[in-house]
Order: structure tokens, then C-alpha cells, then sequence
């Protein structure tokens, strides 16, 4: 068990980076974007190649980022009833659910999309869009993409196993992170606290002139 | 025994989906499992030809491809950005001071915020969570009644769902295979009667029961001139100066912006409004910006400071629903522009961090991965649906029903409404919707008509007990002991989640009463898709106000075939590439 939960852990780990690494994408994709707007409409300035890789760039977040969402916990479920059990059968059924469901899709799913991307990676086939972008970098993110998830199935996997032998406390590893909500919540109510307090000495200093 | 699959493979694998779902197992997989489990037992069964799954790979190209969903991110992290740069706080306060002073004015400054909130960040917790903090204690303080209170805050956060630019508008757009910015034209009048609804119930109460909405007192009023006024007077001549600014540019905005875009077509009213919107609040701007550099006390405090508030919002509306209306930018560049905007803003008001960047790149992240990966699911689950026929299945569900195009949209509201109290809109949007748009369509619905009328039902699951998140984010910023007020020093109660549950039920019917008002009226939704003639401010304005049925069937009745509209072209243009993508 102290080896695959090892195994689990490097798995973690390197989800860990290529989903932060993919989230700045997103600003690339943004800055990009709205770039690409002003430039159209103040120059007369665009290419395909700005519209398209600002779909290549979204597609690689969210294709290479799957496995790290997984890693957070943070793929929706609709818990109304799940929430109501026990963290024992939870991480039961979420065991099954990997082995019978999320496994067998990634492994269908990369032998479906990889002859897909072997035949554009070997006519080198381009966008049909003059001025477009090679295919075969974003085709490569969907059996990427779903290797990553299948190796981080296989890690969650090894964690309700290790929770349900005793070898773990917890099923999962960010189990009760906080949500954005939260954290908004707390620092707004800081904030507000911060000002209260600034506000009330104003009224003391002014109060002690008069 | 393969007999009863055979003939009931669609119920069959209906119930193996809710099945999978309730187990609590992600739903992208529920979705993605069911569709690979009924479809290889299809295939067992030689229902369905061997390689029923071999066009997967180019439908998840397909997603990737779709640029309508690429706004997902962009408005997602414009929202997160602006709902940490403290723009919601300072609008509360000053509104606040605007209205307080009437009868019923907290309640009206926390739906306007709430209105203003939805325009730009289309986030429903960040406008919960501020007002429950900022407002809320105000309102206790001075005696507002809770449910009253509790009610207006949870409401204001919801009116994101509604109101352009929202992300239910952007995903039912993409399930139901119409533009973004029809969908949003479409919302803008239903979203803005709403906010008049809600605020006609608010004078109502004023009225009815005065005590339980009680006006600011004199000495809770934060801007003051040295004579002693509150400074609305000159707020007010402000206004009017704007009002007839504005209005003065609605009557030639056609003869300017016609030569600049090089059109020929009239333009539209919804066009005509926010760019005199636009005008009228640069130059209050300019006016405030001016006093305040040479102090020549032109103006009051509290206007002076209204303005500096209002200003940077309503740029960013502009930025992103004007350009998207005007036609200039795509909805998913709009988007973008704002996300640029946002980010403009909070560096100005030194609120951005690395931190905070970090943060809202990575709730990005999640929010788009995981809508990303339910429509993968729901797409293999579609592949096994539909091969099985499973839409003629549903469709002979609502054959039954009576009352033809009526009958059926009752029901799916009621269906809906009831979904939205157990589960999110995205799973109903991405589940639900593209098994009932087949069937509206074969129906002679208009679908952006269906998509604003869902979009509303579906603001109500964030208000519906057990599950509306509206409430959750109020309960988790009410006071949920006993405190002393620190103004007053008066011990003031505990908010209590019966108070804050029983504040929900005014509004809730409140939206379903707008639900139905859409239902029954297509044109409020219909009316600004269509490009009339001669539309002016005025027109627009009263359009707003009174929804000016009739005029708008005059113009619709009007209308000429949009043929040379360039605009229209576009999106006609645009419509054919994603039926394309479709195949």
C-alpha cells in the first residue's frame, strides 16, 4: 500500500503543475482575445492564427487541467443524497465509480482519438481558414488530456482504497477546501471589519475635538 | 428478458442516468458512463452498428472548436476579478446614501446594485455575499423587517442569472443553437422589467407597510455639504442635465454612428439606448472630473461621489454588452474586452495582486473545466440517445399534452422549476435542454423566446429551499448570533434561516409572475430582435418602461426582411457554421 499510496502522490503532484501551468492559458486566451478585438477594429489588423489560438489555448486548459479539477474534488456531483451517507460508502461508490466508469472512458476515449491525431499529425494537415494553424498540437490535447485523467483516476482510486483499509484518513486530498465563496466571504468581512474599525476612531478623534 | 431492453431501451437508460447521477459520482461521468454502458449493451444487442462511438473524437473537437463557449472563461474571470476589486462595496454605500433617506430606499439602492452588479459581473454569489455584509446590518439597524431585507439581498444576487451578460445565456445559447447576442438582446428587456418588478413591490410595501421599511435617518447620512443639504438637489440638476444630454444624442445617433460602421440599416433600439447611456455618463464624468480638479463646489459631495462610483461600471457595461450590441465585438471578445476592463479596474483601485490574479485564474479553471467536461459527458451520452432514437421517445411524451405550444411550455416550467430546486442549471442546461429543444422547435417555438423564459425559471433555483445557493451564501454572511450594533449600541437579533428561507417566497413569485408575463407576451423577448425603422431614445426608454407592446408590434409588423443588415448577416452567417459543426 506505502508504494502505490508513493505512486498516488507523484501523480498528484505532477496534475498539480500542469493544471496551474494551464491556467494561465486562460490570461494568455484573454489578453489575446481582447487584443485581437482592438487590433480588428482600430487597424483593420487580424488573422486566423489570433482567432484560432485562442480556441487551441481554451481547449488546453480545460483538456490538460481535467486530471487536476479531479484532484480538487471539484468536478460537480449532485450530492443531495451522496451527502447524506457516510464518508465510507461515499468513498465506496466513488472506487466503483473510477474502476467501472472514469477508467474505461479515458481508455476508449485515447484509443478512439489517437489514430485521430496520428492521421493530422501525418498529412500535417492545416486549418482550412487561410492563414490558420496546424491541427495535429490541439488534437494531441484530447488523448493527452485523457491520459492524464486516467492517471489521476488511478490516484484517487489508490486513496479510497487507502482510506477504506485504514492506511488514510481522508478519501480525498482536498477534501474540505475551502470554496471561492468562502474566501470571498472572509476577506470581505475582514475588509468590512477594517473599515468599521476606522470609521468608529474617526468618530472618537472627532468626537474628543469637539 | 432482451425483449423488455429492446422495447424499453430509452426508459431504461433514462433511469440508469438518474440512477448514476444521485450516486454522487461526478456528473460528468454519470453522463459519460450511462452512455457507454447502454450503448456497448446496444451494441450487444445489434441495435446499434458496431461503431457507434467512432465519431467521438471529432465531436470533442468539435467542443473544442466552438467559439461560444470560449466566453465561459472570459466572463467567468472578468466576474471573479471584479467581485475582489471592491466595486461592489463602494456602489452600496453610495447608493445607499442616494435612496436612504426615502421610504423603502435601502431596499430599491440593494436592487439597483444588484441590477448594475449583473450587468457587469454576472456572478450571483459576489453580489449575495456584499450586500449581506454591507447592507444587511444597515438595514437591521434601522429596523427594516427581515424577510423584507433578507428577501431583497438574495433576490438583487440572482438577477446575474437574468441580466446580460450572464452564463446561462451563453450555455443555453450554445445547447439551443442560437446566437449569444440574440440571446442577450432577448434577455435585456424581460432582466430590466424584472428589476421594476421588484422594485414596484418594494414602493408597495413603502406604502402598505411603512414600518416595515423605514426611511434613513439624518444622522446615519455619511455626505453632507458645510450648508447642511444632503447634496441631492444638485444630484438631481446633475441628472437632468445628462438625461437631456442623453436623450439629445439619441436623436442623432443615427446620422453619427451610421457613416462610422458604414451602415445603411436604422438602428436598432437597444443600440440607440446604451450609447446614449454611454454619452450621458462620460460627461457626467467629465462635469464631476472637472469640479473635483478646481474645486470650484459646482457640485455636492454625495454627487460628486455618485458619479466617481457609477462611472467605471457602466464603462464596463459598455465595453461588453454595448460592443456586443453595437455589433463591434463578438459576445466571446466582449467577454474578453471585459476581462481586460476588470482587470483595468482593480489595478486602478490597487486591488490586483499576484495572489488574487492566481486565485481567479485558477476558479476560472475549475468553473470552465468542469461545464467543459459535463458537455463531454452529456455528448456521449447523446451519441447512445439519439441512436436510439431516445427524441422521438420524448417528443411522444408531450404529444399528449393539451393545450399545444402553452401546454408544453408549462409544463417545462414546472419541470425545470422543480429540477432547479435539487440541481444546478448548468447540469439542467446541459441534461435537460437539449432533449426539450427538439421538441419546442418542432412546435414552432421561437428558441431564443424558450432559452429567456428558461434562463428566468432558472434564476429561481437559486432562491428555492433545499438547494438555492442565494440563500447558502446569505447564511453564511447573517449574523448568526445576537450582536450589539455598533452604531446604535442597540442589541440587535440573530438572522435566522427561517428568515431568510420565508424572505425568498415574495420574490421567488415575483420572477415566476415575470415567467408567465413571457410566456403569454413573446414580443418581450421578440421585440428587440427585431430591427425597426425609426426607433429613438424615447422609444427605447418607454420601451423599457412600459414594454410599449403595441408600439413594438407596430415596428415588428414593419420590420423589413433584414437582408442588408449586416449585423444579421453575421449571425445568419454564424447560425449556418454551427449547423455545419452539428454534422
Amino acid at each position: 500500500m506505502q508504494a502505490l499510496l508513493g505512486l498516488s502522490r507523484l501523480i498528484d503532484a505532477m496534475n498539480h503543475v500542469i493544471g496551474k501551468l494551464a491556467t494561465w492559458l486562460v490570461l494568455a486566451a484573454v489578453l489575446i482575445s481582447a487584443g485581437n478585438a482592438i487590433m480588428r477594429k482600430a487597424f483593420n489588423l487580424s488573422s486566423n492564427a489570433y482567432l484560432e489560438v485562442q480556441w487551441y489555448l481554451f481547449a488546453a486548459v480545460f483538456m490538460l487541467s481535467a486530471a487536476y479539477v479531479f484532484l480538487l474534488n471539484a468536478h460537480v456531483r449532485i450530492d443531495f443524497i451522496s451527502s447524506r451517507l457516510s464518508k465510507r460508502t461515499n468513498a465506496i461508490i466513488d472506487a466503483v465509480g473510477i474502476v467501472v466508469f472514469a477508467i474505461p472512458l479515458c481508455v476508449i476515449l485515447i484509443d478512439l482519438s489517437w489514430p485521430f491525431f496520428m492521421r493530422a499529425y501525418i498529412s500535417g494537415e492545416v486549418s482550412e481558414n487561410a492563414g490558420g494553424l496546424i491541427r495535429w498540437p490541439v488534437i494531441f490535447t484530447i488523448p493527452l488530456g485523457f491520459a492524464l485523467l486516467a492517471l489521476q483516476a488511478v490516484s484517487e482510486l489508490i486513496k479510497r482504497l487507502a482510506f477504506l483499509t485504514g492506511h488514510r484518513d481522508e478519501p480525498f486530498s482536498f477534501m474540505n477546501e475551502k470554496t471561492p465563496e468562502d474566501e470571498l466571504a472572509e476577506e470581505m468581512a475582514a475588509k468590512e471589519a477594517a473599515a468599521t474599525e476606522k470609521a468608529l476612531q474617526a468618530r472618537l478623534a472627532q468626537g474628543s475635538k469637539l | 428478458m432482451i425483449e423488455i431492453i429492446t422495447s424499453n431501451f430509452v426508459p431504461l437508460m433514462f433511469c440508469g442516468l438518474i440512477f448514476f447521477l444521485l450516486t454522487g459520482i461526478p456528473v460528468a461521468f454519470g453522463l459519460a458512463a450511462t452512455g457507454l454502458l447502454f450503448g456497448f449493451i446496444g451494441i450487444e444487442l445489434n441495435l446499434f452498428p458496431t461503431n457507434l462511438f467512432g465519431a467521438l473524437p471529432l465531436r470533442v473537437f468539435g467542443i473544442m472548436k466552438n467559439d461560444t463557449l470560449l466566453a465561459i472563461p472570459f466572463f467567468t474571470f472578468m466576474g471573479i476579478i471584479l467581485e475582489r476589486s471592491g466595486m461592489a462595496e463602494d456602489l452600496l454605500e453610495t447608493v445607499g446614501q442616494v435612496f436612504g433617506p426615502l421610504r423603502g430606499g435601502l431596499a430599491v439602492a440593494v436592487i439597483l446594485v444588484g441590477a448594475l452588479m449583473a450587468a457587469t459581473t454576472g456572478v450571483v454569489a459576489a453580489a449575495v455575499i456584499s450586500m449581506g455584509l454591507i447592507s444587511l446590518p444597515i438595514m437591521l439597524r434601522y429596523g427594516y423587517n427581515r424577510t423584507i431585507a433578507t428577501g431583497t439581498i438574495t433576490a438583487s444576487g440572482t438577477l446575474a442569472q437574468a441580466i446580460p451578460p450572464s452564463l446561462v445565456l451563453i450555455v443555453l445559447a450554445d445547447q439551443l443553437g442560437r446566437s449569444v447576442g440574440d440571446m442577450y438582446a432577448g434577455a435585456l428587456v424581460p432582466g430590466l422589467l424584472l428589476v421594476g418588478l421588484y422594485i414596484l413591490f418594494i414602493v408597495v410595501v413603502a406604502f402598505v407597510k411603512p414600518k416595515w421599511v423605514p426611511p434613513l435617518p439624518a444622522e446615519a447620512r455619511i455626505y453632507r455639504e458645510k450648508t447642511g443639504a444632503s447634496g441631492h438637489m444638485s444630484l438631481l440638476v446633475l441628472l437632468v442635465i445628462c438625461a437631456v444630454v442623453g436623450i439629445a444624442w439619441g436623436q442623432i445617433h443615427e446620422s453619427v454612428m451610421n457613416p462610422w460602421l458604414g451602415r445603411e440599416m436604422p438602428a436598432p433600439g437597444d443600440e440607440i439606448f446604451i450609447m446614449s447611456m454611454t454619452v450621458a455618463s462620460f460627461l457626467a464624468l467629465g462635469l464631476a472630473g472637472v469640479n473635483s480638479l478646481l474645486k470650484i463646489g459646482l457640485l455636492s459631495r454625495l454627487a460628486e461621489r455618485v458619479t466617481f462610483v457609477l462611472i467605471p461600471p457602466l464603462v464596463l457595461i459598455f465595453l461588453v454588452l454595448g460592443t456586443i450590441f453595437l455589433g463591434v465585438a463578438t459576445p466571446t471578445e466582449g467577454g474578453a474586452m471585459g476581462a481586460l476592463g476588470a482587470l483595468l479596474m482593480a489595478t486602478g483601485r490597487r486591488q490586483l495582486s499576484m495572489k488574487l490574479l492566481k486565485q481567479a485564474l485558477d476558479s476560472t479553471t475549475k468553473l470552465a473545466t468542469f461545464v467543459m467536461f459535463i458537455l463531454i459527458g452529456s455528448t456521449v451520452f447523446s451519441f447512445t440517445f439519439n441512436a436510439a432514437d431516445g427524441h422521438i421517445w420524448v417528443e411522444h411524451l408531450f404529444n399528449g399534452l393539451p393545450g399545444g405550444q402553452i401546454g408544453f411550455l408549462i409544463v417545462v416550467n414546472l419541470l425545470v422549476f422543480v429540477l432547479g430546486m435539487f440541481i444546478d442549471f448548468f447540469e439542467i442546461a446541459f441534461i435537460v435542454v437539449p432533449m426539450l429543444a427538439p421538441v419546442a422547435d418542432k412546435m414552432g417555438i421561437d428558441l431564443v423566446w424558450f432559452g429567456v423564459i428558461l434562463a428566468m425559471n432558472l434564476q429561481t433555483s437559486f432562491l428555492t429551499p433545499p438547494f438555492g445557493f442565494a440563500l447558502f451564501y446569505l447564511r453564511s454572511v447573517a449574523a448568526k448570533d445576537d450582536y450589539t450594533d455598533r452604531i446604535t449600541g442597540k442589541p440587535i437579533k440573530a438572522v435566522t434561516t427561517a428568515q431568510i428561507y420565508k424572505g425568498s417566497i415574495a420574490f421567488v413569485i415575483l420572477q415566476l409572475i415575470m415567467v408567465a408575463a413571457i410566456v403569454i407576451k413573446p414580443d418581450l423577448v421578440m421585440g428587440s430582435l427585431a430591427k425597426g425603422p425609426k426607433i429613438n431614445a424615447e422609444d427605447a426608454l418607454q420601451q423599457m418602461r412600459d414594454a410599449g407592446q403595441d408600439a413594438m408590434q407596430q415596428r415588428r409588423d414593419d420590420a423589413a426582411p433584414g437582408a442588408d443588415d449586416p449585423m444579421k448577416a453575421l449571425m445568419d452567417a454564424l447560425k449556418d457554421d454551427k449547423k455545419d459543426d452539428k454534422k
